[in-house]
């Protein structure tokens, strides 16, 4: 349970039942990679966690930048964790501008790490810090450990006679170390790791090996005036079976191939590179024996017209991108509508308009999904809450795009797509299988061919050209009601239209009843959310909940066709709140499906909701109740909202 | 087209023709394209079944519709794209894709290039008319400057694009040239089909509406001879009337490096310097897709056909390289990587309140 760590005067405890750590270093730093290697080390040591990788849309900003600051949090802990936490613990501060962007999120009495030797004039300067922070005692609210990991690197990898410049890039490993050694860890596990990623270079795998061993052994002998002590977070309890870490992306890719399997069918992937959604195509190229094909398109355009080619020809067409991408995509998904082909096409979302932030996290593209096509185009849309939950999104999205012969949407963003958590490995046969079955005889009366025909989902058969026999066109001009022949007729239309519109709506009676997450299922106050926001809305609700207050969390699979009690869970609510990253745009849509008052709670930071901020809103519908403190105050920082009630009165 | 491993099936021109009412203007260049692909298809063994129209946006677009085959009418200048995936999915369809000037130069002229440059194997039928006909007449790409239309009332300044020169220029395998009524466009077809990659034909069609009788200056059958080069392999390149003695051919201008027209007298073509078309030879194809029509006659036929492995062939044989003795068993994939085992029962969740 995300920064439940202690009171907020005590630092971190030895027994604490979750810690907050932020790395942060220069985008050159391997910030990413320490993270990553600390995640490991968190899931062998059987706690759960949630991680959240923050870097620059830069690839390699200018040295020692304010922008080029590289950040990777991790929370982990001996309970249930579901966010990435609110206020980090630890900082671990690599450089001056690391420590800029970073430290005014870290909580009051948090432990600040940092790397004297990179705060040079030069680096100061660049951070524009006019005097070290370390010394003119603005970081007196919080404790500080500075010394010179720089030099400490460099001294423990001399033995190998690396140049200046690599030597330094140990520097992550070091404190990975000391990091280790803080969280009572075992170093075997990274041990093999570097001597597997650098087997071809052994010599870079002894230094690194050298520096991660003297960071741990640094903080085992120095003397660090109490400042620094070994803490051990338990194992959280968890369900007994077999664990890996996962990403959303690779969760998504996992999901896609097990959807095609239980479909029955080979998948055709086009893609074309965009943050944060190119690392579902890195994955799937490497899953070519699970009957994956991939094709790299030379536009967005081009990957979606393929991936529709494909589902034509007879295999299930996946397309993904991000939101500038999928606004290019629009015009084929109309085709994809109109000539009812399965098709599957992942939105990782990021911070928009236009290009906006691309590699920041938002929830802003709920209605270009749901609404953003020209016509009359209807598309189920499923929305994934975590990255081991876009496993089972994926899957139910090719379940429904196949079962009704139509293009689905998947959302996930930014955060699910490159944050990891424990994930306890599904059975695959635990999933029901949803074979396809495709046309091989004439459907009609008298031997005539119907392409158009629809079975009692309303779905149309799909007929795979090299059939013999079945010979037909289809296109994007409107259709025929049977046939599928070309007919512009008021009739065709209005008819077509309607069984579009019905097949979609019908979408509903195949989903399950919307649950109740947590809490009663009426009451006072509803906390709805979709997508990642899950977390934070989680804990928030679970937290006021334990001061008594009547509150429900309620979280949307499926944002379209919406699951069909969803209206009257709603109204069995006096209240209905709903946390979003963006202005509001599922509010909307449940306001004009249900006619509720669904009040907005936003945040379009490009930074996920905090626990706090979902909590200070919940409590503002319980003023005057016993034990309602108005949630935690978290200090306003670049990172988060200046204030809910500013944005929110 | 594929290499032809499957049975040759007889077909008349009869069995192409679908049932749907044919909606171009009457008189149409269009007709007689739909005509000669009819003709063509029966004589190359096709099979209906096997067999995929695909195409854009625009009236050439509309083919796939008249064809007793599969079709698939896309959208606006991506037929390529839904060709590329319907091909990687299926190798076994023989693919053509139907496009026009505005459909596959200007909106979809980036998925034409990727598609003759990754040499997908199929056939792409390029009809130009040198205008946008659906839309009501604009000019178009391939629009010679001074056209006027309805957005260039004062007469087009852009110059046009050249779609053969375009197609080998980005990477394009065979190039060939036809058009509408003329009687050699099967042939033309059968060497596209032949040829295994992506095959490009320009086919100059008449818009008897928005752009009547533009290419009449090569295309009328009077004084065809001396306007139009009809290439073909081993062949000197040779044009002009034989029975009045005034036959004339293409040679090379050494000095300049560009070709020229000469004399050929007594029909020693030797002695005049006269090409010997090698369909092989990609700086002649240069030359003749470039080659101005007016000083000298259109060039058509094959203009170049040098085959490559293609690019599904590329495609397929990695995935299959990559598949072979590979586990396809999901649990194992889904347990890959670093991964930890808890033995203990549900405790349950410790935090829920």
């Amino acid at each position: 349970m995300a920064s439940l760590v202690a009171e907020p005067e005590v630092t971190v405890s030895n027994h604490p039942e979750a810690v907050v750590v932020r790395f942060a270093g220069d985008s050159g730093d391997g910030m990413q990679l320490t993270g990553g290697q600390f995640t490991l080390s968190s899931a062998l040591a059987g706690n759960d966690f949630a991680t959240f990788p923050d870097f620059p849309a830069e690839i390699r900003a200018p040295q020692g930048t304010l922008f080029g600051v590289s950040a990777f949090q991790i929370n982990f802990g001996s309970t249930d964790i579901e966010t990435a936490g609110d206020a980090p613990d630890v900082l671990v501060a690599m450089n001056p501008a690391a420590l800029k962007t970073n430290v005014d999120a870290l909580k009051p009495g948090g432990l600040i790490i940092a790397d004297t030797g990179e705060f040079t004039k030069r680096n100061l300067d660049k951070a524009k810090y006019e005097v070290s922070p370390i010394d003119d005692g603005s970081l007196a609210k919080w404790q500080v450990l500075a010394f010179d990991i720089s030099a400490l690197t460099m001294e423990s990898v001399k033995p190998y006679g690396l140049g200046n410049k690599e030597a330094l890039r140990c520097k992550n490993m070091w404190t990975l170390g000391l990091a280790l050694w803080m969280f009572d860890r075992e170093r075997e596990p990274l041990i093999d790791w570097l001597k597997a990623k650098f087997v071809k270079q052994p010599v870079l795998a002894d230094a690194n090996i050298a520096a991660l061993n003297a960071g741990h052994a640094y903080g085992e002998t120095a003397e660090l005036g109490g400042q620094l002590h070994k803490v051990h977070v338990d194992p959280a309890a968890a369900k007994a079976g077999l664990y890996r870490t996962i990403t959303g992306a690779e969760s998504v890719a996992l999901g896609l191939v097990a959807g095609a399997q239980l479909a029955g069918l080979e998948m055709f992937f086009g893609g074309y590179p965009i943050t944060p959604a190119s690392s579902i195509l890195h994955s799937l190229v490497r899953l070519k024996e699970f009957g994956v094909t991939t094709f790299q398109a030379e536009d967005e355009i081009a990957a979606i017209g393929a991936a529709i080619g494909a589902s034509y020809a007879g295999k299930l067409g996946v397309t993904s991108s991000s939101g500038p991408g999928i606004a290019l995509k629009t015009e084929a998904m109309g085709l994809a509508v109109m000539t009812e082909l399965p098709l599957v096409i992942v939105n990782s979302q990021r911070g928009g308009p236009s290009t906006g932030l691309p590699t920041k996290t938002e929830q802003s593209d709920l209605y270009q999904a749901i609404y953003g096509r020209n016509g009359d185009t209807p598309i189920p849309v499923v929305a994934a809450c975590s990255p081991s939950d876009a496993f089972d999104c994926a899957i139910e999205a090719c379940r429904i795009a196949t079962q009704y012969m139509t293009p689905v949407i998947l959302l996930t963003d930014g955060y699910i797509a490159n944050a990891a958590e424990p994930w306890l490995v599904p059975d695959p046969a635990s999933y029901a299988p949803f074979p396809v079955t495709f046309l091989t005889e004439r459907n009609g009366p008298d031997g005539t061919l119907l392409p158009y025909a629809r079975d009692a989902k309303g779905a149309r058969p799909w007929i795979k050209p090299g059939t013999p026999g079945l010979t037909h066109r289809i296109g994007g001009i409107e259709k025929n009601p049977g046939t599928g022949n070309l007919d512009y007729s008021p009739a065709a239309h209005q008819t077509m239209t309607d069984a579009r519109k019905a097949k979609i709506d019908g979408v509903a009676n195949s989903i399950p009843a919307q649950e109740v997450a947590l809490g009663e299922t009426s009451g006072k106050l509803a906390v709805v959310g979709w997508g990642s926001s899950f977390g934070p809305i989680h804990q928030a609700v679970r937290r006021a909940r334990a001061k008594g207050m009547d509150v429900s969390h309620i979280h949307v699979r499926h944002v379209w066709p919406l699951p069909a009690n969803l209206g009257d869970l709603l109204r069995g609510f006096d209240k209905i709140l709903v946390p979003e990253m963006n202005t509001g745009q599922f509010k909307t849509v449940l306001r004009d499906q249900f006619l509720v008052d669904a009040q907005p709670l936003n945040k379009t930071s490009g930074q996920p909701f905090t626990i706090a901020e979902i909590e200070a809103a919940i409590a503002t519908y319980f003023d005057g109740q016993p034990g309602n403190a108005g949630g935690d105050e978290v200090p306003p920082n670049a990172q988060q909202l200046p204030s809910i009630k500013a944005v929110n009165p | 087209m594929n290499e032809m491993t499957t049975i040759p099936v007889p077909t008349t021109l009869k069995d192409w023709e679908s049932d749907q009412e044919v909606r171009w203007c009457p008189g149409c260049g269009d007709y007689a394209i739909l005509k000669a692909v009819q003709r063509t298809l029966p004589e190359l063994g096709a099979d209906p079944a096997k067999t995929v129209f695909v195409s854009g946006i625009g009236c050439s677009s509309r083919f796939p519709y008249y064809i007793e085959s599969y079709g698939f009418h896309t959208i606006h200048g991506r037929a390529p794209a839904f060709a590329t995936g319907i091909k990687l999915a299926n190798p076994e369809l023989d693919v053509w894709i139907v496009t026009g000037d505005g459909d596959g130069l200007s909106i979809g002229g980036n998925h034409t290039m990727h598609l003759l440059r990754r040499n997908l194997n199929c056939q792409v039928l390029l009809f130009n008319n040198e205008i946008y006909g659906l839309t009501k007449g604009q000019y178009s790409p391939t629009s010679r400057v001074g056209t006027t239309s309805p957005t260039t009332p004062l007469g087009s300044v852009d110059r046009p694009a050249s779609p053969a020169a375009f197609a080998l220029g980005a990477g394009g395998r065979f190039i060939a040239r036809g058009f509408d009524v003329s009687k050699n466009l099967p042939e033309v077809l059968k060497a596209a089909h032949a040829h295994k990659g992506a095959a490009f034909v320009e086919i100059f069609q008449n818009c008897i509406v928005y752009n009547k009788d533009v290419f009449e200056d090569f295309a009328a059958p009077k004084g065809a001879e001396d306007r139009q080069l009809w290439l073909k392999q081993g062949e000197p390149m040779l044009f002009g009337n034989a029975k009045t003695g005034d036959t004339k051919g293409i040679a090379l201008d050494v000095e300049k490096l560009t070709l020229k027209v000469v004399d050929v007298a007594d029909g020693d073509w030797q002695a005049a310097g006269v090409i010997v078309h090698d369909v092989t030879n990609r700086s002649i194809a240069h030359m003749l897709v470039e080659m101005p029509f007016g000083p000298f006659p259109m060039a058509l036929g094959v203009l170049y056909d040098d085959p490559r492995p293609t690019y599904d062939e590329a495609v397929l044989g990695q995935d299959a390289a990559a598949r072979a003795g590979k586990s396809t068993d999901l649990a194992k994939l889904l347990a890959k990587g670093q991964t930890w085992t808890v033995e203990t029962a549900d405790q349950g969740p410790l935090s829920n309140v």
